[in-house]
Protein backbone atom coordinates (compact mmCIF):
# COMPACT_ATOMS: atom_id res chain seq x y z
CA UNK A 1 0.00 0.00 0.00
CA UNK A 2 1.41 3.36 -0.97
CA UNK A 3 2.25 5.60 2.00
CA UNK A 4 0.98 8.51 -0.07
CA UNK A 5 -2.66 7.35 0.01
CA UNK A 6 -4.93 10.01 1.47
CA UNK A 7 -7.50 9.38 4.16
CA UNK A 8 -10.26 9.82 1.59
CA UNK A 9 -8.67 7.21 -0.69
CA UNK A 10 -8.27 4.72 2.15
CA UNK A 11 -11.84 5.28 3.35
CA UNK A 12 -13.16 4.87 -0.21
CA UNK A 13 -11.25 1.61 -0.60
CA UNK A 14 -12.48 0.26 2.72
CA UNK A 15 -16.05 1.29 1.94
CA UNK A 16 -15.83 -0.38 -1.49
CA UNK A 17 -14.34 -3.50 0.13
CA UNK A 18 -11.27 -3.34 -2.11
CA UNK A 19 -9.10 -2.61 0.95
CA UNK A 20 -9.42 -4.09 4.40
CA UNK A 21 -9.05 -1.81 7.39
CA UNK A 22 -6.61 -4.28 8.89
CA UNK A 23 -4.33 -4.01 5.85
CA UNK A 24 -4.41 -0.21 5.94
CA UNK A 25 -3.58 -0.16 9.65
CA UNK A 26 -0.95 -2.89 9.40
CA UNK A 27 0.78 -0.99 6.58
CA UNK A 28 0.93 2.14 8.71
CA UNK A 29 2.30 0.20 11.69
CA UNK A 30 4.94 -1.47 9.52
CA UNK A 31 6.17 1.84 8.07
CA UNK A 32 6.31 3.40 11.54
CA UNK A 33 8.28 0.41 12.84
CA UNK A 34 10.70 0.57 9.92
CA UNK A 35 11.38 4.31 9.76
CA UNK A 36 10.29 6.22 12.84
CA UNK A 37 13.53 5.68 14.74
CA UNK A 38 15.03 8.14 12.24
CA UNK A 39 12.14 10.61 12.31
CA UNK A 40 11.07 10.64 15.95
CA UNK A 41 7.42 11.36 15.27
CA UNK A 42 5.87 8.83 17.65
CA UNK A 43 6.21 8.47 21.41
CA UNK A 44 3.65 5.65 21.70
CA UNK A 45 2.42 3.16 19.11
CA UNK A 46 -0.89 1.55 20.07
CA UNK A 47 -0.54 -1.39 17.70
CA UNK A 48 -2.60 -3.95 19.60
CA UNK A 49 -5.52 -1.61 20.06
CA UNK A 50 -5.32 -0.44 16.45
CA UNK A 51 -5.33 -3.93 14.95
CA UNK A 52 -8.21 -5.01 17.20
CA UNK A 53 -10.21 -1.98 16.16
CA UNK A 54 -9.43 -2.55 12.46
CA UNK A 55 -10.56 -6.17 12.75
CA UNK A 56 -13.79 -5.08 14.44
CA UNK A 57 -14.38 -2.58 11.66
CA UNK A 58 -13.80 -5.19 8.94
CA UNK A 59 -16.16 -7.56 10.74
CA UNK A 60 -18.84 -4.87 10.91
CA UNK A 61 -18.48 -4.22 7.18
CA UNK A 62 -18.65 -7.97 6.54
CA UNK A 63 -22.02 -7.92 8.34
CA UNK A 64 -23.21 -5.21 5.97
CA UNK A 65 -22.99 -2.30 8.38
CA UNK A 66 -22.34 1.10 6.76
CA UNK A 67 -18.80 2.48 6.48
CA UNK A 68 -18.05 5.82 8.17
CA UNK A 69 -16.47 8.68 6.23
CA UNK A 70 -13.05 7.79 7.68
CA UNK A 71 -13.42 4.02 7.62
CA UNK A 72 -10.11 2.30 8.22
CA UNK A 73 -8.05 5.51 8.21
CA UNK A 74 -5.02 5.23 10.51
CA UNK A 75 -4.43 8.41 12.50
CA UNK A 76 -2.31 9.59 15.42
CA UNK A 77 -2.55 12.41 17.95
CA UNK A 78 -0.15 14.78 19.69
CA UNK A 79 0.59 13.29 23.08
CA UNK A 80 -1.38 15.96 24.93
CA UNK A 81 -4.60 14.18 23.85
CA UNK A 82 -5.89 11.61 26.32
CA UNK A 83 -5.49 8.08 25.00
CA UNK A 84 -7.08 5.42 27.17
CA UNK A 85 -4.40 3.50 29.04
CA UNK A 86 -1.58 6.04 28.51
CA UNK A 87 -0.48 8.83 30.84
CA UNK A 88 -1.04 12.11 28.99
CA UNK A 89 2.55 13.30 28.98
CA UNK A 90 2.16 16.54 26.99
CA UNK A 91 5.81 16.30 26.06
CA UNK A 92 6.94 16.43 29.67
CA UNK A 93 8.84 14.17 32.04
CA UNK A 94 6.63 15.07 34.98
CA UNK A 95 3.29 14.15 33.42
CA UNK A 96 4.28 10.62 32.55
CA UNK A 97 3.82 9.81 36.24
CA UNK A 98 0.12 10.63 35.90
CA UNK A 99 -2.31 7.73 36.05
CA UNK A 100 -3.22 6.36 32.63
CA UNK A 101 -6.13 8.16 30.96
CA UNK A 102 -9.40 6.35 31.58
CA UNK A 103 -10.94 7.29 28.26
CA UNK A 104 -9.92 8.87 24.96
CA UNK A 105 -10.21 12.61 24.32
CA UNK A 106 -13.52 13.59 22.75
CA UNK A 107 -11.95 14.32 19.34
CA UNK A 108 -10.32 10.87 19.27
CA UNK A 109 -13.70 9.33 20.08
CA UNK A 110 -15.40 11.35 17.33
CA UNK A 111 -12.79 10.35 14.71
CA UNK A 112 -13.09 6.70 15.71
CA UNK A 113 -16.88 6.97 15.55
CA UNK A 114 -16.37 7.99 11.91
CA UNK A 115 -14.32 4.83 11.33
CA UNK A 116 -10.76 6.11 11.83
CA UNK A 117 -8.29 3.98 13.79
CA UNK A 118 -5.85 5.46 16.31
CA UNK A 119 -2.34 4.04 15.90
CA UNK A 120 -0.42 6.11 18.43
CA UNK A 121 0.60 9.31 20.19
CA UNK A 122 3.00 11.86 18.73
CA UNK A 123 6.06 13.73 19.93
CA UNK A 124 5.73 17.40 20.91
CA UNK A 125 7.62 20.21 22.59
CA UNK A 126 7.32 20.17 26.37
CA UNK A 127 3.92 21.41 27.53
CA UNK A 128 3.43 22.88 24.02
CA UNK A 129 5.60 25.92 24.85
CA UNK A 130 7.67 25.44 21.72
CA UNK A 131 7.94 26.12 17.99
CA UNK A 132 10.87 23.80 17.19
CA UNK A 133 9.67 20.22 17.69
CA UNK A 134 12.68 19.54 19.89
CA UNK A 135 12.13 17.69 23.14
CA UNK A 136 14.79 17.16 25.76
CA UNK A 137 13.07 14.07 27.18
CA UNK A 138 11.96 12.21 24.04
CA UNK A 139 14.41 13.54 21.48
CA UNK A 140 13.43 15.75 18.56
CA UNK A 141 10.84 15.09 15.91
CA UNK A 142 12.83 15.60 12.71
CA UNK A 143 11.79 17.06 9.39
CA UNK A 144 11.22 14.15 6.98
CA UNK A 145 12.17 16.36 4.01
CA UNK A 146 15.63 16.78 5.53
CA UNK A 147 16.24 14.97 8.81
CA UNK A 148 18.91 17.47 9.80
CA UNK A 149 16.22 20.13 10.10
CA UNK A 150 13.48 20.87 12.62
CA UNK A 151 9.94 19.62 12.19
CA UNK A 152 8.62 22.77 13.80
CA UNK A 153 6.46 22.65 16.87
CA UNK A 154 4.97 22.25 19.17
CA UNK A 155 2.92 19.68 17.21
CA UNK A 156 6.18 18.42 15.69
CA UNK A 157 5.29 14.75 15.53
CA UNK A 158 1.94 15.67 13.98
CA UNK A 159 3.66 17.30 11.02
CA UNK A 160 6.51 14.80 10.75
CA UNK A 161 4.23 11.72 10.80
CA UNK A 162 2.37 13.07 7.76
CA UNK A 163 5.41 14.08 5.74
CA UNK A 164 6.99 10.70 6.51
CA UNK A 165 3.92 8.91 5.16
CA UNK A 166 3.24 7.10 8.43
CA UNK A 167 -0.43 8.11 8.58
CA UNK A 168 -2.62 10.38 6.43
CA UNK A 169 -4.22 12.21 9.36
CA UNK A 170 -3.02 13.62 12.69
CA UNK A 171 -4.32 15.93 15.38
CA UNK A 172 -2.41 18.77 16.95
CA UNK A 173 -2.95 21.78 19.15
CA UNK A 174 -2.30 25.41 18.32
CA UNK A 175 -2.01 28.12 20.98
CA UNK A 176 0.29 30.54 19.19
CA UNK A 177 1.07 28.63 15.98
CA UNK A 178 1.70 25.03 16.98
CA UNK A 179 -0.33 23.52 14.12
CA UNK A 180 0.61 26.11 11.52
CA UNK A 181 4.39 26.09 12.16
CA UNK A 182 4.95 22.33 11.76
CA UNK A 183 2.52 22.34 8.83
CA UNK A 184 4.76 24.92 7.14
CA UNK A 185 8.08 23.30 8.01
CA UNK A 186 6.97 19.76 7.14
CA UNK A 187 5.02 20.86 4.06
CA UNK A 188 1.55 19.60 5.03
CA UNK A 189 -1.93 21.09 5.34
CA UNK A 190 -3.26 22.12 8.75
CA UNK A 191 -6.45 23.62 10.09
CA UNK A 192 -6.58 25.78 13.17
CA UNK A 193 -10.32 26.31 13.49
CA UNK A 194 -12.09 29.23 15.17
CA UNK A 195 -11.45 29.42 18.92
CA UNK A 196 -14.15 27.32 20.57
CA UNK A 197 -15.08 25.37 17.43
CA UNK A 198 -13.62 21.99 18.45
CA UNK A 199 -13.88 20.69 21.99
CA UNK A 200 -10.67 20.52 23.99
CA UNK A 201 -12.08 18.07 26.53
CA UNK A 202 -9.60 15.35 27.34
CA UNK A 203 -6.54 17.30 26.21
CA UNK A 204 -3.80 18.79 28.37
CA UNK A 205 -4.01 22.61 28.28
CA UNK A 206 -1.38 25.33 27.92
CA UNK A 207 -3.00 28.78 27.63
CA UNK A 208 -6.75 28.48 28.04
CA UNK A 209 -7.34 31.85 26.39
CA UNK A 210 -5.78 30.70 23.09
CA UNK A 211 -5.75 26.89 23.07
CA UNK A 212 -7.20 25.34 19.90
CA UNK A 213 -7.19 21.77 18.57
CA UNK A 214 -7.28 20.81 14.92
CA UNK A 215 -6.34 18.36 12.19
CA UNK A 216 -3.27 18.11 9.94
CA UNK A 217 -3.27 16.11 6.70
CA UNK A 218 -1.74 15.82 3.23
CA UNK A 219 -4.86 17.04 1.42
CA UNK A 220 -7.59 19.60 1.98
CA UNK A 221 -10.23 16.89 1.45
CA UNK A 222 -8.78 14.96 4.41
CA UNK A 223 -8.72 18.10 6.57
CA UNK A 224 -12.38 18.68 5.77
CA UNK A 225 -13.43 15.07 6.42
CA UNK A 226 -11.69 15.04 9.80
CA UNK A 227 -12.90 18.50 10.75
CA UNK A 228 -16.50 17.63 9.93
CA UNK A 229 -16.27 14.42 11.98
CA UNK A 230 -15.02 16.35 15.03
CA UNK A 231 -17.44 19.30 15.09
CA UNK A 232 -20.31 19.70 17.50
CA UNK A 233 -21.03 21.12 20.93
CA UNK A 234 -19.52 19.52 24.01
CA UNK A 235 -20.50 20.46 27.58
CA UNK A 236 -17.15 19.16 28.82
CA UNK A 237 -15.26 22.13 27.31
CA UNK A 238 -16.55 25.39 28.83
CA UNK A 239 -15.53 27.44 25.79
CA UNK A 240 -16.75 25.00 23.13
CA UNK A 241 -19.29 26.67 20.89
CA UNK A 242 -22.96 25.80 21.14
CA UNK A 243 -23.33 26.40 17.42
CA UNK A 244 -24.40 23.32 15.53
CA UNK A 245 -21.87 21.63 13.29
CA UNK A 246 -21.29 23.46 9.99
CA UNK A 247 -19.87 20.79 7.66
CA UNK A 248 -17.45 21.95 4.98
CA UNK A 249 -16.72 18.86 2.88
CA UNK A 250 -19.64 19.53 0.54
CA UNK A 251 -18.55 23.11 -0.22
CA UNK A 252 -14.83 22.44 -0.56
CA UNK A 253 -14.96 22.41 -4.37
CA UNK A 254 -16.79 25.74 -4.56
CA UNK A 255 -13.40 27.34 -5.14
CA UNK A 256 -12.30 30.88 -4.51
CA UNK A 257 -14.74 32.49 -6.93
CA UNK A 258 -16.79 35.19 -5.31
CA UNK A 259 -14.49 35.55 -2.34
CA UNK A 260 -12.73 38.83 -1.68
CA UNK A 261 -9.12 37.87 -1.01
CA UNK A 262 -6.20 40.11 -0.06
CA UNK A 263 -2.58 39.71 0.98
CA UNK A 264 -1.71 40.97 4.46
CA UNK A 265 0.63 43.95 4.19
CA UNK A 266 2.64 45.89 6.74
CA UNK A 267 3.69 43.70 9.64
CA UNK A 268 3.07 40.53 7.61
CA UNK A 269 5.19 41.73 4.68
CA UNK A 270 8.43 42.34 6.54
CA UNK A 271 10.65 40.67 9.13
CA UNK A 272 11.02 37.40 7.26
CA UNK A 273 13.20 35.73 4.67
CA UNK A 274 12.36 36.65 1.06
CA UNK A 275 11.15 33.12 0.29
CA UNK A 276 8.49 33.35 3.02
CA UNK A 277 6.94 36.25 1.12
CA UNK A 278 7.59 34.56 -2.22
CA UNK A 279 5.39 31.67 -1.09
CA UNK A 280 2.57 34.11 -0.31
CA UNK A 281 3.07 35.87 -3.63
CA UNK A 282 2.90 32.55 -5.46
CA UNK A 283 -0.41 31.72 -3.79
CA UNK A 284 -1.78 35.20 -4.49
CA UNK A 285 -0.79 35.00 -8.15
CA UNK A 286 -2.49 31.63 -8.55
CA UNK A 287 -5.68 33.12 -7.15
CA UNK A 288 -5.40 36.30 -9.21
CA UNK A 289 -5.18 38.35 -6.03
CA UNK A 290 -3.57 41.79 -6.23
CA UNK A 291 -5.20 43.54 -3.27
CA UNK A 292 -3.44 44.04 0.02
CA UNK A 293 -4.96 44.72 3.40
CA UNK A 294 -3.55 45.98 6.68
CA UNK A 295 -4.25 44.07 9.88
CA UNK A 296 -3.98 46.91 12.38
CA UNK A 297 -1.60 46.74 15.33
CA UNK A 298 -0.44 43.19 14.62
CA UNK A 299 2.88 43.80 16.39
CA UNK A 300 1.06 44.79 19.54
CA UNK A 301 -1.22 41.80 19.20
CA UNK A 302 1.74 39.50 18.97
CA UNK A 303 3.34 41.11 22.01
CA UNK A 304 0.13 40.87 24.02
CA UNK A 305 -0.21 37.19 23.09
CA UNK A 306 3.37 36.69 24.25
CA UNK A 307 2.61 38.23 27.66
CA UNK A 308 -0.65 36.33 28.21
CA UNK A 309 0.90 33.02 27.12
CA UNK A 310 3.74 33.35 29.61
CA UNK A 311 1.39 34.35 32.44
CA UNK A 312 -1.31 31.75 31.86
CA UNK A 313 1.19 29.00 31.17
CA UNK A 314 3.02 29.85 34.40
CA UNK A 315 -0.20 29.84 36.41
CA UNK A 316 -1.08 26.42 34.99
CA UNK A 317 2.29 24.98 35.97
CA UNK A 318 2.93 26.90 39.20
CA UNK A 319 2.77 23.89 41.52
CA UNK A 320 5.08 21.88 39.29
CA UNK A 321 7.48 24.84 39.05
CA UNK A 322 7.58 25.01 42.85
CA UNK A 323 7.97 21.31 43.49
CA UNK A 324 9.96 19.95 40.56
CA UNK A 325 11.65 22.73 38.60
CA UNK A 326 14.63 20.54 37.75
CA UNK A 327 12.36 18.07 35.92
CA UNK A 328 11.30 20.62 33.27
CA UNK A 329 13.08 21.25 30.01
CA UNK A 330 15.30 24.18 31.06
CA UNK A 331 14.20 26.24 28.05
CA UNK A 332 10.57 25.87 29.10
CA UNK A 333 11.15 26.22 32.83
CA UNK A 334 13.00 29.53 32.61
CA UNK A 335 10.25 31.07 30.45
CA UNK A 336 7.54 29.79 32.79
CA UNK A 337 9.25 31.09 35.94
CA UNK A 338 9.58 34.46 34.23
CA UNK A 339 5.90 34.23 33.31
CA UNK A 340 4.94 33.63 36.94
CA UNK A 341 6.59 36.92 37.90
CA UNK A 342 4.71 39.15 35.41
CA UNK A 343 2.84 41.91 37.26
CA UNK A 344 -0.89 41.14 37.02
CA UNK A 345 -1.78 44.60 35.70
CA UNK A 346 0.18 43.91 32.51
CA UNK A 347 -1.75 40.72 31.84
CA UNK A 348 -5.08 42.41 32.41
CA UNK A 349 -4.11 45.22 30.06
CA UNK A 350 -3.08 42.71 27.42
CA UNK A 351 -6.52 41.09 27.71
CA UNK A 352 -8.17 44.50 27.35
CA UNK A 353 -6.09 45.20 24.28
CA UNK A 354 -7.30 41.87 22.93
CA UNK A 355 -10.88 43.12 22.96
CA UNK A 356 -9.85 46.24 21.07
CA UNK A 357 -7.89 44.25 18.50
CA UNK A 358 -10.69 41.73 17.90
CA UNK A 359 -13.02 44.60 17.07
CA UNK A 360 -10.48 46.27 14.81
CA UNK A 361 -9.86 43.07 12.85
CA UNK A 362 -13.61 42.45 12.58
CA UNK A 363 -13.79 45.76 10.70
CA UNK A 364 -11.15 44.49 8.27
CA UNK A 365 -13.36 41.51 7.50
CA UNK A 366 -16.13 43.87 6.44
CA UNK A 367 -14.20 44.44 3.22
CA UNK A 368 -12.38 41.12 2.69
CA UNK A 369 -13.33 37.48 3.18
CA UNK A 370 -9.91 35.85 3.23
CA UNK A 371 -6.43 37.14 4.05
CA UNK A 372 -3.16 35.52 2.95
CA UNK A 373 -0.05 35.77 5.12
CA UNK A 374 3.16 33.83 5.65
CA UNK A 375 3.06 31.09 8.28
CA UNK A 376 6.67 31.45 9.41
CA UNK A 377 9.43 33.98 8.77
CA UNK A 378 11.82 31.26 7.56
CA UNK A 379 12.16 27.68 6.39
CA UNK A 380 12.77 24.92 8.94
CA UNK A 381 16.03 25.77 10.70
CA UNK A 382 18.62 23.10 11.38
CA UNK A 383 18.11 21.09 14.53
CA UNK A 384 19.76 22.63 17.57
CA UNK A 385 19.77 26.16 16.16
CA UNK A 386 18.95 28.82 18.76
CA UNK A 387 19.37 31.99 16.72
CA UNK A 388 17.29 33.31 13.85
CA UNK A 389 18.79 35.94 11.53
CA UNK A 390 16.25 38.16 9.77
CA UNK A 391 17.23 41.22 7.76
CA UNK A 392 20.73 40.79 9.18
CA UNK A 393 19.48 40.98 12.76
CA UNK A 394 20.10 38.00 15.06
CA UNK A 395 17.29 37.15 17.47
CA UNK A 396 16.31 34.21 19.66
CA UNK A 397 14.90 31.48 17.44
CA UNK A 398 12.30 29.83 19.68
CA UNK A 399 9.88 32.70 20.27
CA UNK A 400 10.33 34.37 16.89
CA UNK A 401 9.25 31.46 14.70
CA UNK A 402 5.70 32.40 15.68
CA UNK A 403 5.88 36.04 14.76
CA UNK A 404 3.23 35.69 11.98
CA UNK A 405 1.01 33.10 13.62
CA UNK A 406 0.57 34.65 17.07
CA UNK A 407 -1.43 37.75 16.06
CA UNK A 408 -4.03 35.49 14.38
CA UNK A 409 -4.63 32.87 17.08
CA UNK A 410 -4.68 35.71 19.64
CA UNK A 411 -8.25 36.44 18.53
CA UNK A 412 -9.20 32.94 17.50
CA UNK A 413 -9.50 33.43 13.73
CA UNK A 414 -9.75 30.24 11.64
CA UNK A 415 -6.71 29.51 9.47
CA UNK A 416 -5.88 26.88 6.91
CA UNK A 417 -2.12 26.38 6.71
CA UNK A 418 -1.19 25.60 3.11
CA UNK A 419 2.17 24.12 2.03
CA UNK A 420 3.88 25.95 -0.82
CA UNK A 421 7.31 25.40 -2.36
CA UNK A 422 8.44 28.47 -4.25
CA UNK A 423 11.66 26.67 -5.26
CA UNK A 424 13.50 23.36 -4.73
CA UNK A 425 14.23 24.05 -1.06
CA UNK A 426 12.33 22.97 2.03
CA UNK A 427 8.62 23.79 2.13
CA UNK A 428 7.03 26.96 3.45
CA UNK A 429 3.52 27.68 4.61
CA UNK A 430 0.88 30.23 3.75
CA UNK A 431 -1.82 31.13 6.25
CA UNK A 432 -5.27 31.36 4.66
CA UNK A 433 -7.15 33.38 7.28
CA UNK A 434 -10.91 33.93 7.48
CA UNK A 435 -13.39 35.68 9.77
CA UNK A 436 -14.60 33.84 12.87
CA UNK A 437 -16.67 30.72 12.09
CA UNK A 438 -15.81 30.86 8.37
CA UNK A 439 -13.55 27.82 8.18
CA UNK A 440 -15.44 27.05 4.98
CA UNK A 441 -13.92 30.05 3.22
CA UNK A 442 -10.38 29.31 4.41
CA UNK A 443 -10.69 25.70 3.26
CA UNK A 444 -12.23 26.64 -0.10
CA UNK A 445 -9.25 28.85 -0.85
CA UNK A 446 -6.83 26.19 0.39
CA UNK A 447 -8.53 23.69 -1.92
CA UNK A 448 -8.32 26.13 -4.84
CA UNK A 449 -4.57 26.43 -4.28
CA UNK A 450 -4.24 22.66 -4.10
CA UNK A 451 -6.30 22.22 -7.28
CA UNK A 452 -4.13 24.80 -9.05
CA UNK A 453 -1.04 22.79 -8.16
CA UNK A 454 0.43 25.58 -6.05
CA UNK A 455 -0.07 23.75 -2.76
CA UNK A 456 0.88 20.12 -2.29
CA UNK A 457 2.03 17.83 0.50
CA UNK A 458 4.09 15.01 -1.00
CA UNK A 459 5.48 12.24 1.18
CA UNK A 460 9.20 12.69 1.79
CA UNK A 461 11.68 10.17 0.45
CA UNK A 462 13.17 8.40 3.45
CA UNK A 463 14.74 5.36 1.83
CA UNK B 1 4.96 51.25 31.69
CA UNK B 2 8.28 52.94 32.30
CA UNK B 3 9.56 54.80 29.26
CA UNK B 4 12.75 52.78 29.15
CA UNK B 5 13.30 49.06 29.56
CA UNK B 6 14.49 48.22 33.10
CA UNK B 7 18.11 47.11 33.31
CA UNK B 8 19.04 43.45 33.70
CA UNK B 9 20.23 44.31 37.20
CA UNK B 10 16.86 45.81 38.10
CA UNK B 11 15.01 42.81 36.66
CA UNK B 12 17.36 40.46 38.50
CA UNK B 13 16.67 42.22 41.80
CA UNK B 14 12.94 41.93 41.13
CA UNK B 15 13.28 38.21 40.34
CA UNK B 16 15.25 37.65 43.56
CA UNK B 17 12.58 39.44 45.58
CA UNK B 18 9.42 38.19 43.87
CA UNK B 19 10.20 34.52 43.25
CA UNK B 20 10.14 33.57 46.96
CA UNK B 21 6.76 35.30 47.34
CA UNK B 22 5.39 32.69 44.90
CA UNK B 23 7.27 29.85 46.54
CA UNK B 24 9.58 29.57 43.55
CA UNK B 25 13.25 28.75 43.78
CA UNK B 26 15.52 30.18 41.11
CA UNK B 27 18.74 28.20 41.01
CA UNK B 28 21.75 30.42 40.29
CA UNK B 29 22.33 28.40 37.13
CA UNK B 30 18.88 29.39 35.80
CA UNK B 31 18.81 32.99 37.00
CA UNK B 32 20.23 34.58 33.85
CA UNK B 33 17.72 32.65 31.74
CA UNK B 34 14.80 33.75 33.89
CA UNK B 35 16.00 37.36 33.90
CA UNK B 36 16.44 37.29 30.13
CA UNK B 37 12.96 35.91 29.54
CA UNK B 38 11.34 38.35 31.95
CA UNK B 39 13.14 41.17 30.19
CA UNK B 40 11.76 39.98 26.85
CA UNK B 41 8.26 39.75 28.32
CA UNK B 42 8.46 43.24 29.82
CA UNK B 43 9.69 44.60 26.50
CA UNK B 44 6.75 42.92 24.77
CA UNK B 45 4.37 44.35 27.36
CA UNK B 46 5.87 47.76 26.78
CA UNK B 47 5.08 47.47 23.07
CA UNK B 48 1.63 46.00 23.52
CA UNK B 49 0.51 48.45 26.17
CA UNK B 50 2.20 51.63 25.02
CA UNK B 51 -1.04 53.22 23.77
CA UNK B 52 -3.86 54.16 26.13
CA UNK B 53 -7.06 52.13 25.93
CA UNK B 54 -10.60 53.39 26.62
CA UNK B 55 -11.45 52.99 30.31
CA UNK B 56 -14.72 51.25 29.47
CA UNK B 57 -13.05 48.57 27.34
CA UNK B 58 -13.71 45.16 28.86
CA UNK B 59 -10.95 42.59 29.07
CA UNK B 60 -11.39 39.41 27.03
CA UNK B 61 -10.04 36.66 29.29
CA UNK B 62 -12.85 34.30 28.30
CA UNK B 63 -13.03 35.07 24.68
CA UNK B 64 -15.83 34.57 22.20
CA UNK B 65 -14.70 34.84 18.63
CA UNK B 66 -17.90 36.51 17.45
CA UNK B 67 -21.16 37.72 18.98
Amino acid sequence: MSPALTAAEIAAGVAARTLRARDAVAAALARIAALDARVGAFTDVTAERALARADALDAALDRGEPAGPLAGVPFAVKNLFDVEGLPTRAGSKINRERPPARRDAILVRRLEAAGAVLVGALNMGEYAYDFTGENIHDGPSRNPHDLRHMSGGSSGGSGAALAAGFVPLTLGSDTNGSIRVPSAFCGVFGLKPTYGRLSRAGSFPFVGSFDHLGPLARSTRDLALAYDAMQGPDPDDPVATKRPAEPVAAVLEAGAAGLRIAVAGGYFARGGDPEAFAAVARAAAALGVTATVEIPEAARARAAAYVISAAEGAALHLERLRARPADFDPAVRDRLIAGALIPAALVERAQRFRRWYARAVAEVFASVDVILAPATPCRAPRGGETTLVLDGVAMPLRPNIGVFTQPISFIGLPVAAVPVRPDEGLPLGVQVIAAPWREDRALRVARALEAAGVAAAPVARLD
Amino acid sequence: MPETQPSADAIGAYVDAAAPLLGLTVDPAWRDGVVGHLGAILAAAGRALSEPLPDELEAAPVFEAAP
